[in-house]
């Protein structure tokens, strides 16, 4: 049995910050950035206060964050770190070095839009620019999410058959700054659930080379074998979540809500919560949402499951993808459809770009267009920016 | 415990032989006095280079310690993780402390890695920053470093380096590093000695190594170590080390060598030996002369 020991009054970055003490990391690397700092801010003080027995590393670049991270995760530490955008985008390179060298960080990326122009609120830019660096990358709705979410990260990631790194994204602002009552597990609870395993680590008794230089003779079948312990992932989540002790904070791979609407719509992140609201309150009954937890492993067949019913789908991105077909989900979308066989109407929506937040009238705007679009246009692709100002 | 045999080293190859660094490689020469000196147990970090390519071509390693390479920007900040991570590791009883010693090349030290040195020696971490100095990036065929010397022909300066070499020593200094030295592995006392120190130093210190390179600096394989004791006693390369801001030069060479015995021997420098670059050698002297004199002033502040 497990018992939540209380409800606390928390934001997407305060959760971030309360799970990492409570799954008792033993190093933190980061540099600031807004929107993620109150993550960093409220470690240190955990760190300070011995609340949290933990090395915190204030380095001088997120380059060197991760850099950090990757040198104590060898060392056998348990570690965390955060970041947003800029950072993010500063770490690209080691964050494919993160992932081939099967280290398994845990760290939340506040999600933030690219220069340029510089803008520090929320879109999904930043992560969907690294979304091929061999990241187990999953999306939080809300605070709450967030608080669980990250617990079963480290679960996740440490897991013999995967180790990987796990990216948990929260919108910037949107979740990152908003309180909502947050139903936290007790100490003990996560200690158990998170048990420390055994990993290859640098000591002097058991000498091994890490990051060694592979030449075409071998290089490929690291990055295969990368590429399969990415996809185990998805599998093994399953066993992860379902130890999970509130069956409530599962992280699953998608949640869906009006099973029966005819017309899907699938988005990442705190979008969902508006969606949500505008199908329950505005009688939007022949629409469903797909609200997706886990971006990688993309969960194809979980998808095209909860798509079985489906007569057209909306996907909504809140990136770019300058010059291809589609923006990132509407393509990971299209290619689980077209493997299926299935030639569902698709309306591919860009939205929210530098924090423009899609409101209620958005999307009931959105929904309408999608209505009229598929069930009188028929099938194809059609594209749409949503709240965007231009011609 | 001062080294003044060999039976006083620990003994541990850190480095087996069959590598593929070049014959009369002088960066493998110092990496090999270094781990001989080096207290264990350690672990030892380097950033992309020379160093890295010959030693651990998958499935092959030639590493007889725990040894990490990350990226070519990054060692200092590695070495950061790997020792702050220890020491929780053994706070709580799931680990054990080790020295961090990076080795790294004058690109990954001087150039590109700088930001992550000066980060890790600010904040004070408890690491041995090794750069073993063979004044360009020879890795990818002999471009320019800021630590190339002047006058020097590298791939990316054909008619010779314009600029001086950057001082590295003095910036770490600027740190506040407790310890930090000059080495060559021709001193190979002296050298283990200043490993020795280093380790027994708590804070961030730094060995700055001449690494005579052969293929790079155009000549001869067997006389890398005679090239490595023509640059100190030309007073090119002073021996010397800083104490807590206190200087004191392990060898005064009272009657240097003239530098053309030092160049001559090595066609990067064939450019500015030509007549007509009389000018360019003049500077290149001029260069010695001033870091010599400052450094004297600079050790003349602390008698002994």
């Amino acid at each position: 049995m497990y018992s939540l020991s209380s409800y606390r009054l928390m934001t997407g970055n305060e959760a971030a910050a309360f799970a990492v003490k409570q799954a008792d990391v033993d190093f933190i690397s980061a540099y600031p950035i807004t929107p993620q700092t109150i993550i960093v801010e409220r470690l240190s003080e955990y760190v300070s206060s011995g609340e949290l027995d933990a090395e915190f590393v204030p380095v001088e670049s997120e380059h060197s964050a991760l850099s950090a991270c990757i040198g104590a995760s060898l060392a056998g530490a348990r570690v965390f770190t955060s970041t947003s955008s800029q950072g993010l985008a500063l770490m690209h390179e080691i964050l494919y070095i993160a992932s081939g060298m099967r280290c398994p960080i845990v760290m939340a990326v506040a999600n933030r839009a690219l220069s340029a122009p510089l803008n520090i609120h929320g879109d999904h830019s930043d992560i969907m620019g690294s979304r091929d660096a061999g990241w187990v990358l999953v999306f939080c709705e809300n605070p709450q999410e967030v608080y669980d979410y990250t617990i079963q990260a480290f679960r996740l990631a440490e897991h013999p058959d995967i180790l990987l790194p796990v990216a948990v994204n929260l919108d910037g602002f949107t979740v990152s700054h908003s309180s909502e009552p947050v139903s936290i597990l007790e100490d003990g609870v996560v200690r158990s659930y998170l048990p420390r395993r055994e990993r290859p680590r640098l000591d002097f008794e058991e000498p091994a080379s890490f990051g060694v230089f592979a030449l075409p003779t071998h290089y490929f079948e690291f990055k295969v074998e990368q590429e399969k312990a990415l996809r185990r992932a998805g599998e093994v989540l399953e066993e992860v979540s379902a130890a999970y002790p509130n069956r409530a904070g599962r992280l699953v791979k998608l949640s869906k809500f009006n099973e029966d609407g005819r017309i899907a719509i699938i988005c990442l992140g705190g979008t969902a919560g508006t969606v949500r609201h505008v199908l329950k309150h505005y009688d939007m009954k022949d629409f469903s949402l797909i609200s997706l937890k886990l971006f990688s492993p993309f969960p194809a067949e979980g998808l095209l499951d909860a798509l079985n019913e489906a007569e057209g789908v909306v996907v909504m991105d809140r990136a770019t993808s300058p010059g291809a077909p589609l923006p990132p989900l509407a393509s990971n979308v299209a290619a689980s459809l077209y493997e299926a066989g299935a030639r569902l109407p698709l309306m591919s929506v860009v939205y929210g770009l530098g924090g423009r937040e899609p409101t209620l009238k958005m999307i009931v705007e959105m929904l309408e267009k999608a209505r009229e679009r598929m069930i009188r246009g028929g099938p194809g692709v059609s594209r749409m920016y949503l709240g965007y100002g231009g011609g | 415990m001062q080294v003044s045999k060999l039976a006083d080293l620990y003994g541990r190859e850190g480095l087996s032989p069959g590598h593929s660094a070049c014959q009369g490689c002088g960066a493998t020469i110092a990496v090999r006095q270094v781990l001989l000196a080096a207290e264990p147990p350690y672990i030892v970090v380097s950033p992309t280079g020379c160093l890295e390519v010959i030693s651990t071509p998958y499935p092959f390693t030639a590493w007889r310690v725990p040894w990490v390479h990350v990226a070519f920007e990054n060692a200092a900040a590695v070495a950061s993780g790997i020792e702050a991570a220890l020491k929780v590791l053994e706070r709580k009883g799931v680990g054990r402390r080790h020295k961090v010693i990076v080795i790294a090349g004058d690109g990954g030290t001087f150039d590109i890695g700088l930001q992550a040195l000066s980060g890790a020696f600010e904040r004070g971490h408890n690491i041995l920053y090794v750069c073993y100095d063979n004044e360009a990036y020879m890795n990818t065929g002999i471009q320019r470093s800021a630590a190339t010397p002047p006058g020097s022909i590298t791939t990316t300066t054909p008619a010779g380096k314009r600029e001086r070499k950057k001082d590295i020593v003095s910036i770490l200094v600027g740190h506040g590093s407790p310890y930090v030295a000059t080495a060559s592995p021709h001193l190979w006392k002296d050298l283990t000695n200043k490993v020795r120190k280093a380790q027994s130093i708590e804070g961030p210190t730094f060995l700055h190594i001449i690494a005579p390179c052969p293929r790079g600096w155009y000549f001869e394989p067997h006389l890398t170590i005679k090239l490595a004791k023509l640059a100190v006693e030309t007073r090119i390369f002073p021996i010397y080390e800083v104490e807590n801001g206190r200087y004191r030069i392990n060898y005064l060479i009272t009657r240097p060598r003239p530098v053309e015995d030092y160049l001559r021997v090595q066609n990067r420098f064939a450019y500015l030996l030509k007549p007509e670059n009389a000018a360019l050698l003049e500077e290149f002297k001029r260069w010695v002369e001033e870091r010599w004199s400052q450094l004297l002033k600079m050790a003349g502040a602390f008698p002994a």
